[in-house]
């Protein structure tokens, strides 16, 4: 009970201070867009690519909705030390980066869903199974935000956690079948394909929203599972290693 | 009963006298040895201070205590509990007031305080009422609805206290509290400290203000490079210079010859000249002005003012570590002006 009085604090904490900033709000919302504006005028078809877009443009959204506050609600409190105050409290250390990364999931997801709404305003969508769809962008942000977690831990300045995510996130959008199929790429940049998480993910969207998967959902999602996992315990080990000194 | 009055319960019997202990803690880091191999214990309810010049191993020595960095060797107890494998063990038992303040500037100064308590699993208006006392305690009510952000250095130091002790810890641990803070404000939480000591919290104080330690502390210990080179009470550690009597004498014309002639004519005295121009004298047995005086006129000078000397923990600390306070404050300082 008083662990999660601490857990709850720690989410709306962070929820007040950082994500729901304004800056962070446009920019969950202007970014969808030109990225949707930007393929739509490149391939130059009609309303109906909007939907072909979609999945990319959810999980980019997600993507950058998620690793680039991790950046802040933990490297730069480690930075400033605020962070201390965290570890000296009495949480667990697997509860509270729960916490800390719990805002930036529920961020993500609500992100993936500005791109769906403005879609269904020129496509039609009453086809789509969104339980699937939505378990498909919960662990998408999940492991999208463990691996900002990630980054976040292992460095120790703030331009340093954005340099990192960026030189994952920017080849992320062409190596995980976001935009162009992964069947397109060179044969050697597709093994780099099949080890990072995102495309799972897409995998999962593409399918359901365009019936364009490569692979069985229940093989999708069992690997997403196992990259969130591996991807949290790498955090702790590297909190444990770098941070208590 | 409170999970902290349960855990103080279990293990009353095991530090009934000392609620801290350390054995031989050492800590490295790449290129030097912050650290090197200190025990010592804290009675249950004292003030205890760690006293040492800048880069002494104070906040790593803080920081291992509390469970923010991790022994390269030795044995941590917290109220009985071995801390050294899992520091997490005695967290419910300490509050943490580190050096610089570390709490939420987009936050107000209730909000950062209501935030703190949650984190220790208090009810909302078990944390609201707590925040609102506290405040007022520390006179900070009317700023509670501002920004943290906006607050002086003065207010942003008593806040962080505040919020260190906003589980009612029985273990409190202040790093150099007052540096850096306006004159009115360091008063204040020097009052709060001894409040709060008053009160039976045991506090684990680290200064480098010696009047500090010395107004505040029941034992202090002196650290220097990494070592523990003293630790006693205040008492004790004067006692060796209380005996002695100390008179400081302004004069007009002081040279160096002066003092030389002065201790070849009063043998039982010994005399020292300072850098602004006084003369200081130390003896065992009290000091007779007349003589003394007749004496530095017939060498051509006037006395100006002669004033005795209250025996302080100045002349031990000066004593024991060999380090010269001129070059303690300049060092701190410059510490000061590069940050
Ligand atoms: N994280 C760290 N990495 C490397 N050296 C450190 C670190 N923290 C402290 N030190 C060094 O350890 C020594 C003791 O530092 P510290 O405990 O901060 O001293 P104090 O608090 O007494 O001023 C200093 O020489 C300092 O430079
Ligand atoms: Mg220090």
């Amino acid at each position: 009970m008083k662990t999660w009085i601490a857990f709850w604090s720690i989410v709306q904490k962070d929820m007040q201070v950082y994500y729901l900033k304004p800056p962070n709000i446009s920019w969950g919302i202007i970014f969808p867009i030109a990225w949707t504006g930007m393929f739509f005028i490149k391939s130059g078809s009609g309303l109906d690519s909007i939907r072909m877009l979609l999945p990319g443009v959810m999980a980019i959204s997600i993507l950058f909705g998620t690793t680039s506050l991790l950046s802040v609600t933990v490297t730069f409190e480690k930075k400033n030390r605020s962070f201390d105050r965290l570890l000296l409290a009495p949480i667990p250390l697997e509860l509270l980066m729960l916490a800390k990364t719990g805002g930036a999931i529920f961020f993500g997801i609500a992100n993936a869903f500005v791109p769906v709404i403005l879609a269904s305003f020129f496509t039609n969508l009453s086809n789509v199974n969104w339980a699937i769809v939505f378990l498909a962008t919960l662990f998408i942000a999940i492991a999208s935000t463990f691996l900002g977690l990630f980054i976040a831990v292992t460095v120790s300045e703030v331009f340093e956690a954005q340099t990192f995510s960026n030189f994952f996130r920017f080849p992320m959008i062409f190596l995980c079948g976001l935009f162009f199929p992964i069947a397109s790429l060179p044969v050697i940049l597709r093994p780099l394909s099949f080890i990072l998480p995102l495309t799972y993910g897409v995998d999962i969207l593409k399918g359901e929203i365009n019936q364009l998967n490569i692979l069985p959902l229940g093989i999708n999602y069992l690997i997403l599972i196992v990259f969130c996992f591996l991807l949290f315990l790498a955090s702790l080990r590297s909190i444990k290693k770098k941070w208590i000194l | 009963m409170t999970n902290q009055a349960a855990i103080l319960a279990i293990h009353q019997s095991n530090y009934d006298e000392y609620i801290i202990q350390v054995k031989h803690l050492t800590k490295k880091f790449t290129d030097v040895i912050a650290v090197a191999n200190i025990s010592f214990e804290v009675k249950t309810g004292e003030l205890f201070g760690f006293l040492g010049p800048n880069g002494a191993g104070k906040t790593t020595t803080i920081n291992m205590l509390t469970g923010l960095a991790r022994p390269d060797t030795g044995v941590i107890q917290i109220g009985g509990l071995d801390c050294s494998k899992n520091p997490q063990i005695a967290q419910h038992l300490i509050g943490v007031v580190p050096d610089e303040s570390n709490l939420y500037p987009e936050l107000t100064g209730f909000d950062n305080l209501c935030f703190c308590a949650a984190l220790y699993g208090m009810r909302k208006d078990e944390r609201q009422e707590r925040a609102r006392e506290l405040l007022k305690t520390f006179r900070l009510e009317e700023a509670a609805n501002r920004k943290f952000g906006g607050y002086s250095k003065g207010m942003k130091r008593k806040l962080t206290i505040a919020a260190g002790i906003i589980h009612c810890p029985p273990i409190l641990f202040l790093d150099e509290p007052t540096s850096g803070i306006d004159v009115a404000s360091a008063r204040q939480i020097r009052q709060l400290i001894a409040d709060l000591h008053q009160k039976g919290t045991t506090i684990f104080l680290t200064t480098h203000y010696i009047e500090e330690a010395e107004r505040l502390c029941e034992r202090i210990a002196f650290i220097t490079q990494g070592q523990i080179v003293k630790i006693d009470t205040i008492t004790n550690l004067l006692q060796p210079i209380q005996g002695k009597n100390v008179l400081l004498i302004s004069l007009t014309n002081l040279n160096e010859n002066l003092c030389n002639s002065l201790t070849n004519n009063f043998s039982s005295m010994k005399f020292q000249a300072n850098k602004l121009g006084q003369i200081r004298v130390e003896s065992i047995s009290p000091i007779i002005l007349g003589p003394l005086v007749r004496f530095i006129e017939d060498q051509g000078c006037e006395v100006l003012e002669a004033s005795r000397q209250r025996p302080s923990l100045e002349d031990v600390f000066v004593q024991v570590t060999g380090i010269e306070l001129d070059a303690m404050k300049k060092e701190k300082e410059k510490a000061g002006a590069n940050l």
